[in-house]
């Protein structure tokens, strides 16, 4: 049974129906993590962002559902959808130094959710957040609570910014890039933390990356995503043994090394990006006819 | 740069557009009307009739034929007294206008380009001139000078030569650095030659647009003095001179001072307006 | 930093000079000798240059100059000539009806611009918006005069709601020991004399007002839309918060410190205006008093409201500068 279920969802720039998802449909059970892979374009954080009901002003949904927990967040009404994803679900973003409030120190932004939309009293989100700091391996969690986020480095920020995805106990993170703004030798520890963190709280997790190498480390299933339409999905080992999609396979052979994450790619194949094009537009006749 | 089509940027256009126009039509208006003033004003601005004292406009009961808009409490007639005094309001517009801009933007030039102490004396006396409160100032002067046009005119140049001074110097900066001017230096002219044939071209959009909106602020300049009784002679009609009459018995007659009123607005939105729309024109990004 | 201080200073200083030496050489090519003015007709050649002694008129500028500067160091204005008591006096009794006014119009633009930049904010690219645009628009492109005339019209004579001329009503016993009537009235809990003076505030406030609301308006609009698009407003919302909540308290903390820089310098163009609005509601403050002192030839008096002005600007550009260090996090903990 899955807890969270993407149904032919599709998406659209809203005047010029230009299409950013075809029909894509996804399923994370509980505790599993979820690899969300493609090049930069595909459309992998506007999945993201349709779950947590977050998509651009720009972007409009032409079809399919999203249930989260048997709920159809569409049918729902607008604060009350907001409500639920706050409970339920979180996200883990790109880049540290830009999603924390600078001018809001650095305990509030962890507990608001707890007391604004779950209606925890002060101090016992403040004690949650303070033992999830410790967690993340944030030393003198008390002091750091009271900062600023302009006072911590980014490593530190992302480790804010994961504990308060955790803070209320959600059944769903999104994790989108969550380490393609740090340095090397920092992208490791979060990992690695973000995968300790996930399966000692048992959340699932849809792992949002480019790095193929990073989805061998972290993940147990994955979904390839090519300009906005699922063309494989596997788990991590029968993918690395030998992907099904030419697309998939061109990908992977285009990785040079999954350790490397700084290793330069080589282009796909001309030859395949022309057949997963033309299976794409088949599939958007398909939808129009 | 802009793409166009999205955001509705085409509306915003046409709208910016159709702002240009109606500004410079009105203003035209205006500037006709003050040419022709002789001609087209039904009566003479400045007869009296106290026999015929606050008499309303035409559509209401107790209206004088002839005196379309009412007369005053001298028994001047209101619609002839805007007329003649469009010709005031124009002239300071134009004139002052121009000569603020000619001696403001060349100070601003020669601070952003020639630097050194030129710049220092410059800059320092914009911070001056910013200390003032302009309408005190202005007052202060026509105290001076004595009450007159050219008076009015003078105060206008001396207390707003800093609106040009300013922007252009800070744009002769910018343009000052870019490469373009070190490769004419280069090429052998004079400092003074680059000056006016590399920055001057580049600033003109700006300084039209300063201009413009110049233009609003000396017909207000000149309203306001008029209306604490320091711009022409008193008899003269100006558009502050009725609205200063027009305050003092407004509860008697609110035409004195609603008809000049509604003239003054226009003309100054249509000076702003037409500025605001220069800008779009010139720098499409910056809206 | 304490260079910059202390080059701020200096220039201040500079400033306030310059402003004085230039006041001081135009006033004195003024035209009609003030002395002669203010006797008696049948006065005696005598009595003029004993006058012109007394205010040290018959000295040459640079003279007169330091002098006054002298007077002015020890606290020393002068002694007006109309009104022949000390300039100071004079114009601190007057200063709180402008400070006052000039306050209450800060507070209004701020509320106004603060709404229409709020609203323009959360109805983002609608009708609404755009409505708020052109009615941005409108009140930038018309000075606080014209607005004052047209309140004048609209709300003391079409609708008369509100009063027109004066500061407070005429026949009112006053029971005051300061000049700030508004604010001393609310801690005497005289609610009957506040509403009476906030009466004949508000237009002329209102007016002030328009113009500076409007810029507050566009900046701080422009700064929210910003700032909506930015990562930690996208984070707040899939916390579960609505659009109101994220306006309030995640953009327009951050918003509002780019907007105020320039607020600032508004601010002295809208003390500025009160010389003309006082005027145009014969209200009793600085501004109205300089123009009767300038039709006077009231020199001394002249020069004491100017530099006060010129004290003021340089005053408010500082207060800004300080609040916004206050206000940044960033600055204030030395990041
Ligand atoms: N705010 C937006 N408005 C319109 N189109 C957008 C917007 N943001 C992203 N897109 C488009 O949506 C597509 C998918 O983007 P995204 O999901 O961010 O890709 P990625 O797979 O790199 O995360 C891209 O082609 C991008 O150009
Ligand atoms: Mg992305």
């Amino acid at each position: 049974m899955s807890f969270l279920s993407v149904e032919n969802l599709s998406l659209r720039i809203r005047g010029d129906g230009a299409r950013l998802l075809r029909s894509v449909t996804l399923a994370v059970r509980p505790g599993e993590v979820m690899g969300l892979v493609g090049e930069s374009g595909a459309g992998k954080s506007m999945i993201g962002k349709a779950i947590l009901g977050i998509l651009p002003r720009a972007v409009e949904l032409s079809g399919g559902r999203i249930v989260l927990e048997g709920q159809d967040l569409g049918t729902l009404p607008a604060a009350e959808r907001r409500r639920v994803i706050g409970a339920k679900a979180a996200l883990i973003p790109q880049d540290p130094l830009t999603a924390l409030n600078p001018s809001r120190r650095i305990g509030p932004q962890i507990t608001d959710r707890l007391v604004d939309i779950l209606g925890w009293d002060r101090a016992r989100a403040e004690a949650r957040a303070a033992d999830l700091l410790a967690e993340v391996q944030i030393p003198q969690p008390a002091r750091v609570m009271r900062s600023y986020p302009h006072e911590l480095s980014g490593g530190m920020r992302q480790r804010v910014l994961i504990a308060s995805a955790f803070a209320a106990e959600p059944k769903l993170i999104v994790a989108d890039e969550p380490t393609t703004a740090l340095d090397v030798t920092v992208q490791k520890q979060i990992l690695r933390l973000i995968r300790q963190m996930q399966e000692r709280h048992g959340t699932a997790l849809l792992f949002v990356t480019h790095d193929l190498g990073v989805v061998s480390k972290v993940c147990q299933n994955l979904t390839v995503l090519y300009a906005g339409a699922v063309v494989e999905r596997a788990t991590v080992g029968a993918f690395f043994a030998g992907p099904a999609h030419p697309y998939s396979r061109a990908l992977l052979a285009a990785t040079p090394k999954y350790t490397d994450p700084t290793g330069s790619l080589t282009p796909v194949p001309e030859a395949v990006v022309a057949a997963v094009r033309a299976e794409v537009v088949a599939m958007d006749e398909a939808e129009d006819g | 740069m802009a793409v166009e089509g999205i955001d509705g940027r085409g509306r915003v256009r046409r709208r910016a557009g159709m702002r240009l126009w109606l500004s410079g039509l009105w203003l035209a208006l205006v500037a006709l009307v003050a040419l022709l003033a002789p001609w087209i004003a039904p009566k003479d601005p400045l007869m009296q009739d106290l026999f015929l004292g606050r008499m309303p406009p035409f559509w209401t009961p107790g209206a004088e034929p002839g005196f379309w808009l009412g007369t005053d409490s001298l028994g001047r007639d209101v619609l002839s007294r805007i007329i003649h005094g469009a010709r005031v309001a124009m002239t300071v517009a134009l004139v002052a206008g121009t000569i603020t801009a000619l001696i403001g933007a060349t100070l601003g030039l020669m601070a952003g380009f020639l630097r050194g102490w030129v710049d220092l004396v410059i800059s320092r006396m914009i911070d001056i001139w910013m200390a003032f409160p302009p309408v005190l100032f202005s007052i202060l002067l026509i105290a001076v000078l004595g009450p007159g046009l050219t008076s009015i005119i003078i105060a206008i140049v001396v207390i707003d030569w800093t609106r040009f001074a300013r922007v252009v110097r800070a744009e002769a900066m910018a343009q000052g650095a870019m490469d373009y001017v070190a490769s004419a230096r280069v090429a052998g002219r004079g400092r003074i030659g680059t000056m006016l044939v590399e920055i001057g071209p580049n600033v003109l959009p700006t300084i039209a647009v300063l201009l413009t909106l110049e233009m609003g602020i000396a017909v207000i300049v000149e309203a306001i003095l008029s209306f604490v009784n320091l711009s022409i002679s008193t008899d003269d009609p100006t558009w502050g001179g009725m609205i200063a009459e027009g305050r003092a018995s407004v509860h008697q007659a609110w035409w004195v001072l609603v008809f000049p009123l509604v003239t003054l607005f226009l003309t100054v939105l249509a000076f702003s307006q037409l500025g605001e729309g220069l800008k779009d024109r010139f720098d499409p990004v910056l809206r | 930093m304490l260079r910059a201080v202390v080059l701020r200073l200096v220039t201040t200083a500079i400033t306030l000079i310059g402003v004085a030496v230039i006041v001081f050489v135009v006033i004195r090519v003024v035209p009609g000798n003030p002395i002669a003015l203010m006797l008696p007709p049948g006065a005696t050649e005598e009595d003029v240059a004993r006058l012109t002694a007394l205010y040290g008129l018959d000295k040459s500028l640079p003279a007169q100059f330091l002098i006054w500067v002298q007077g002015v160091v020890q606290g020393d204005f002068g002694t007006s000539i109309t009104a022949r008591q000390p300039v100071l006096d004079l114009v601190l009794g007057r200063l709180p009806a402008t400070l006052e006014l000039s306050v209450m119009a800060l507070v209004i633009a701020c509320l106004l611009g603060g709404v229409a930049a709020l609203t323009g904010t959360r109805r983002r690219d609608t009708k609404v918006e755009g409505a708020i645009d052109v009615a941005n628009g409108m009140a930038l492109s018309v000075p606080d005069f014209l607005w004052g005339l047209i309140l004048i019209l609209a709300f003391g004579v079409l609708i008369p709601v509100f009063h027109i001329s004066g500061r407070v009503t005429p026949s009112l016993d006053l029971p005051f020991a300061t000049n700030f009537y508004l604010f001393e009235s609310l801690l005497r809990l005289r609610f009957d004399l506040w509403a009476d003076i906030v009466s004949h505030m508000f237009l002329p406030a209102l007016a002030l007002a328009i113009p500076l609301a409007a810029i507050i308006g566009q900046l701080l609009k422009q700064s929210l839309k910003e700032t909506m698009h930015l990562d930690y407003v996208t984070l707040s919302r899939t916390k579960g918060y609505g659009e109101n909540h994220v306006i309030l308290r995640e953009a327009l903390p951050n918003a509002v410190l780019p907007t105020l820089t320039l607020v600032g310098v508004q601010f002295t163009f809208l003390i500025g205006g009160t010389v003309i609005i006082e005027r145009l509601f014969s209200y009793e403050g600085l501004g109205n008093m300089a123009i009767d002192a300038v039709i006077n030839r009231d020199l001394p008096l002249i020069q004491g409201i100017v530099i006060l002005f010129a004290v003021i600007f340089t005053a408010v550009n500082l207060i800004v500068d300080l609040t916004y260090a206050a206000l940044n996090p960033r600055l204030r903990h030395g990041g």
